[in-house]
Formats: C-alpha cells, structure tokens, sequence
C-alpha cells in the first residue's frame, strides 16, 4: 500500500520533450511507472521512445486515460501548465519546476480551492512509492519497499534520509517531495492525514527545516489528529539568520522560524526529532522496534 | 530582492503613493547640499536592506546642513549594523499630526496576501502584535479577485474618520504594486496623516520574488546598487548560493536542506563551518571546480568537506570537478569528500585512482564531519 501514487498511476508528462522531461520520464518508465502519454504543444504526433505526444492535457486524457501529470516545463509557463492539468480533471499533479514566480502559484493555489486536484510542489523531487511507481527525480534504487511513509520540504534530505533508512533495512510506503517554495501544494499537515489513513504506513517521518511555520502547524496537527508515531529531522541549527527587512512577515506567523523553535514544537507534539540524519533512522529503528 | 528604502518610494511614487521629498547622498557634502535644498533641516536616512534604522541610529533629524553631513558621513563610514553603507536618503521634515501602520504580505500558510494595518503606528509594531493583536486589523486578499472595497473599510475603519480617504487611496495603490510589480512585502512604517490633512508614506519597504524578475526589468536593474561580498558575487555570477560564516570548515554541498543539514552535523562534530555553498542540482565539473576555488580563497578555512548526494547530479563528475580544481589551484588544506547516490562508485573510484594527497575520502555524511572537523582542529 502506498499513498498518492501507486500502481494505478497512469502518467502523463507536461514538457516530455525537454532535455530533463525526456530522462527522467524514461528514468520513472523503468522504474516501473505506468507512463501513458506526454505533453508538448506543437508536437503532437511525435512520440518519446514510444510514448505518444499530445498537443493538450484533454487529448491525453482522451487517448489515454492518464489520471496522474508530472511538470517539466519551463518556469515562466509551469503555473499555466499546472492550471490546464487541473481543469482537464487529473487527479493528481507533481510539479518539479523551479523558479516560478510566487504570484503565479498564488493564482494557481487561488483556483486549485475549487476543484479536486491534488498538487505536490512546485521545486519539489516528486514522489516514489518503491516497488509500484515513482513521479519524479527520487533516485529509485536508494529506495525499499516498506512501511514507513516520509515527507520532506527539502529534495537533497529526501535522498538522505532515505538512504539512512534502506541501510537500516527500513523500507517505505511513500516519499513525498512537497518542496520547498512559499506557495506550494500539499504540505506536511495533509502527507500526515494521507498516511495516517494507509494501512501500508506504521511510522511517518517528516523531514522540515528553517523558515515559515509549516513545521509549527504540522504539530498542532499531530498532536490532535496522528494517532501513528511520527520521528522529526529539522535542518538548519547553524544556518545564518536571514535578514529580514520588515516587521511583517514576523506578525503573520508570530514565529521565529528558527530550527530550535521547530524542534520545540514537534517535540512538544510528542514527536521524537533526531539531530542527525543517521540518528532519525536509529528513531524509527527503535520506535519501530 | 530587498529594496533600499528610496528605491521603494520611485516604486510607490510611480503608483501614485504620496512620499516626503528626497534626495540620495552618497557624501557628506551632497547631504549638506540635500538639505540646504529642503529648506536648511532635513532627516538622514541610512540605506540599508534590514530593518531597525530608527532605533539603531539610522534615521536621524538635523537643523542645519553642517550637521546633515556630519550624520552622513558618519553613516558612510561605520556602516549600519555590519553592512556597508553606500548612500543616505536626506529628506523634507513633515507637520506630522498622527502615525499609523500598514502592509501587505504574501501570506505562505494562506497562500494570499494578508494586508495589515493599526492606527497605533511606530517602531514597537511587533510587540504591538505579540501583547494587543487584536490593535491590528487584517484582512486576507484573494490574488485572483484583488483587493476589494469591502477589505479597504475593514482596514481604514480603524483610523479616526479624516485619515480613512487617504490611506484608502494608499491601500489600492500598495495592492496594485503587489500585483504589477510581483512584490511579496509592502510595507509602510509610518504611513503618516499631516497637519494639512495629507496622508504620505513616511517609509517604504519593499521586496520583490526574485522569481519573476525577469518580468520587472527596472527593479532587476536595482541588483548592481546593493553592496556585495567580492568571494559571494564570484559565486553568485557562476550560479551557486554562497554565503560566508565565520568557522574553519569549508562546505560544498547540493541542495539547501543537504548543506544546511551539513552545517549542522559538522557542529555536532565539534567545529564551526565557514560558509554555506550549495552547488544546486545537476552540477558539473566544471561547477564544482569553481566552488572548491571560492572556498579556498577564504583564508580562514582550515579543512573542506564536501558532500554530496546524487540524485540529478552525477558522483563521477563532481569527483572529476574536485581534481579538475586541484589542478589548477595549490590546496593546502585537507579535502574531505564524501559521496553518495547517482554514478557514487564510479565517482570514489575516481578519487582513489588519483591518491590526490590532500583528498580524504569518507563513506557516510557523519565519519565526513567528523573526520572535517578533526582536520580543521588539528590544523587551527
């Protein structure tokens, strides 16, 4: 069991035919990820190494019945790209871009209110449910097929955490890339719900860092509504405070955002938050038993 | 991009905003002329890209032009809180007859615009939020639907009845910048009604989603004003996030949460790093040779540590990078690399058919920091 993606994942890529949407398509392909069409307009009946290429997300649902998009294409037009995904009814979109601009993905959050489309980024690695399907740039092989779900806002700690975890033979359900931009898609609050309702998820780790209040909020959550044990890893103890220009951003979330206050919070929640990277596997490995 | 204070305000007064007269002085002398111009008094303004100048000595009021350019100038040659200073905003003293506060933010947990504002103006705003929030009236704007009428008399409601058209003209303008000028912070601290029953914005802070600079050509050109380190814009022009600490330990890392979960580990091993470098995704060897270059020519590093977890990028040509940089470059201090994920047998064969003396390899992201931090003690 896994969540989000699975293997009824029928994917279609927008920007198939970019140099990065071609290799990681074909990577996600191996890897055994159902990939049904792509997605580039002006190339329609073209096709990559025999995926066919649609003009629009529609006619890719038409031809194909794909329910699942992965984005690869430029930032300038990856908010439109997540909108036409959405209004063509896909179930479920994995955004990789980054670098777009935050008001674009305000409008898009804006929209996304009224229809069921799920979002995971943008400027995320995507998702991988080892053994039935990977969306995304998760390398496969540092993965196993397990029970311990993982959520993480940043890519490079996804790789490293997982790694810990498959060297300690803790295999995982799901690994989600939320990523890390201001204005972003499901986040931990709503990876935790997904995971604490999977039979295939015994623990969740949730992997944060500094800035925001996500990490603040994610707790609040657990402590009224995860019943499963959750082990917490939030980087940046030693990164420099940011320089911060106006009094706003500190009235909105009424939290430093400092590691420390992460850390406290989770705690607090009855999360157990290790230090180290090696040391979050070593929680679950004891938690788990 | 943080905006300089004066640069906030052509934004604001290209929108329309009313703001005190001002002019931009990068000596002593010109802040004399600046405020002989303003009728012989003024306020000195230091330009800087963080908050806290009023209780920092950064806005300071002078009677006479001989004083102006002693502030000036004492301004540009201490610099503000350990920037450097390049410029002073030298303004018009205005008939202030109260202060309030106003902003708007992108809101991340909203995912809108929270547009904020107290008739309890002044330097404590946070506090004001911390002890009395309910002093600040908030409304939460919907990017796609816009600032609407009904938001702008929830906020000006709180202001006594004459100030409430003018800063409704202020609150449009300000949501027209957000949208216009893909602005993530406005800020008006004070927003001031005059005697004469004017409202200006006394202050303007201003910052806009690099992101989409792309798309705001003239605020991109506003980059080249701001005072950089020369090691950080080496990095910056390569495409690499650089920023200098002040411990011994060099990091090369790919990814942010990675480099700053290595900072942290390296902390725990007992050492301080001496910057955070974040190579990104896909990095070449190429790119990675001039990272170690950059780090190197810190003199204060007494050991690098570089750590690297493939996904995008490729094990082998970081190792290919790292020698690539040796060749060129005289190291003199021990390099620990540790690498792992995409092609990280072929890239530790690499290293070690090389037996570069000054390359330590390292098998896990701990026995890296440890062994970095160890190196740079013994070296210390």
């Amino acid at each position: 069991m896994s969540v989000l993606i699975g293997a009824g994942t029928r994917l279609v890529v927008q920007g198939i035919t970019g140099r990065e949407g071609t290799f990681h398509t074909l990577r996600n392909r191996d890897y055994g990820t159902q990939v049904v069409a792509g997605v580039t307009p002006g190339k329609a009946a073209a096709d990559v190494e025999g995926i066919p290429v649609f003009d629009t997300v529609v006619d890719a649902i038409r031809e194909t019945g794909a329910n699942t998009s992965m984005i690869f294409v430029p930032p300038r037009f990856a908010a439109e790209a997540i909108l036409e995904a959405a209004d063509a009814g896909i179930a479920l979109v994995v955004c990789i871009t980054e670098g777009i601009p935050v008001r674009d993905m305000a409008n898009v959050h804006s929209y996304l209110k009224g229809v069921p489309t799920t979002l995971v980024g943008p400027n995320c690695p995507g998702v991988i449910s080892p053994g039935a399907a990977n969306v995304g740039i998760i390398p496969g092989e540092i993965c196993a097929q397990g029970r311990v779900g993982l959520v993480s806002r940043s890519g490079t700690l996804v790789y490293q955490i997982v790694h810990e975890l498959t060297q300690e033979g803790l295999g995982q359900s799901t690994c989600v890339g939320m990523g890390g931009d201001p204005v972003h898609g499901i986040g931990f609050i709503e990876s935790l719900a997904a995971f604490q309702a999977d039979d295939g998820t015994d623990l969740v780790v949730m992997v944060g860092e500094i800035g925001g209040d996500d990490e603040e909020r994610a707790a609040a959550f657990i402590a009224e509504h995860v019943t499963k044990p959750v082990v917490g890893y939030i980087a940046g103890f030693e990164a420099p405070p940011g320089k911060r220009m106006g009094h706003a951003g500190a009235i909105v979330t009424g939290s430093k955002g400092t590691a420390a206050a992460k850390a406290e919070a989770l705690e607090a929640a009855g999360v157990r938050v290790g230090r180290t990277p090696t040391q979050v596997a070593e929680l679950v490995k004891a938690t788990l038993g | 991009m943080d905006l300089y204070e004066h640069q906030g305000k052509d934004v604001f007064r290209a929108h329309g905003i009313a703001t005190p007269r001002g002019i931009v002085a990068t000596t002593g002398e010109e802040a004399a002329d600046a405020t002989r111009e303003l009728g012989g008094r003024s306020v000195v303004k230091v330009q800087v890209q963080i908050g806290g100048r009023g209780k920092g000595g950064g806005v300071v009021l002078v009677d006479s032009p001989e004083r102006a350019a002693e502030e000036a100038e004492r301004m540009l040659r201490d610099g503000f809180k350990d920037m450097p200073v390049t410029r002073v905003l030298v303004e018009e003293l205005l008939p202030i007859a109260q202060e309030y506060y106003t902003s708007f933010v992108l809101d991340r947990s909203a995912g809108d615009y929270l547009g904020m504002m107290t008739a309890e103006g002044g330097m404590d705003i946070e506090e004001l939020a911390a002890t009395r929030p309910e002093a600040i009236r908030r409304v939460h704007v919907d990017p796609m639907l816009g600032l609407r009428t009904y938001h702008v008399r929830e906020l000006t409601g709180t202001l006594p009845p004459e100030a409430r058209e003018g800063a409704a003209d202020v609150l449009r303008k300000l949501a027209e910048i957000l949208t216009d000028r893909d602005a993530t912070l406005v800020e008006v601290n004070p927003l001031v009604l005059l005697e004469d029953g004017r409202v200006v914005a006394l202050d303007a802070k201003v910052t806009v989603d690099d992101n989409a600079l792309w798309r705001q050509p003239d605020i991109d050109e506003l980059r080249s004003s701001f005072p950089i380190d020369p090691v950080e814009a080496r990095a910056k022009a390569t495409g690499l996030q650089y920023v200098k600490l002040d411990g011994d330990v060099g990091i090369i890392g790919n990814g942010a949460g990675l480099v700053m979960s290595t900072l942290d580990v390296v902390a725990q091993a007992g050492a301080k790093a001496a910057n955070f470098l974040d190579v990104g995704g896909g990095a070449s060897a190429d790119l990675m040779a001039t990272s170690l270059e950059v780090i190197l020519s810190d003199p204060a590093v007494k050991a690098v540590l570089i750590n690297i977890f493939g996904g995008i990028t490729r094990c082998d040509l970081v190792a290919q990078g790292v020698l690539e940089a040796l060749a060129r470059i005289d190291a003199n201090v021990p390099i620990v690399v540790r690498l792992d994920g995409t092609n990280a047998r072929l890239g530790r064969e690499i290293l070690n058919e090389a037996a570069h003396p000054r390359i330590v390899a390292a098998t896990t992201m701990l026995e890296a920091a440890q062994r970095a931090a160890d190196l740079a003690k013994a070296a210390a």
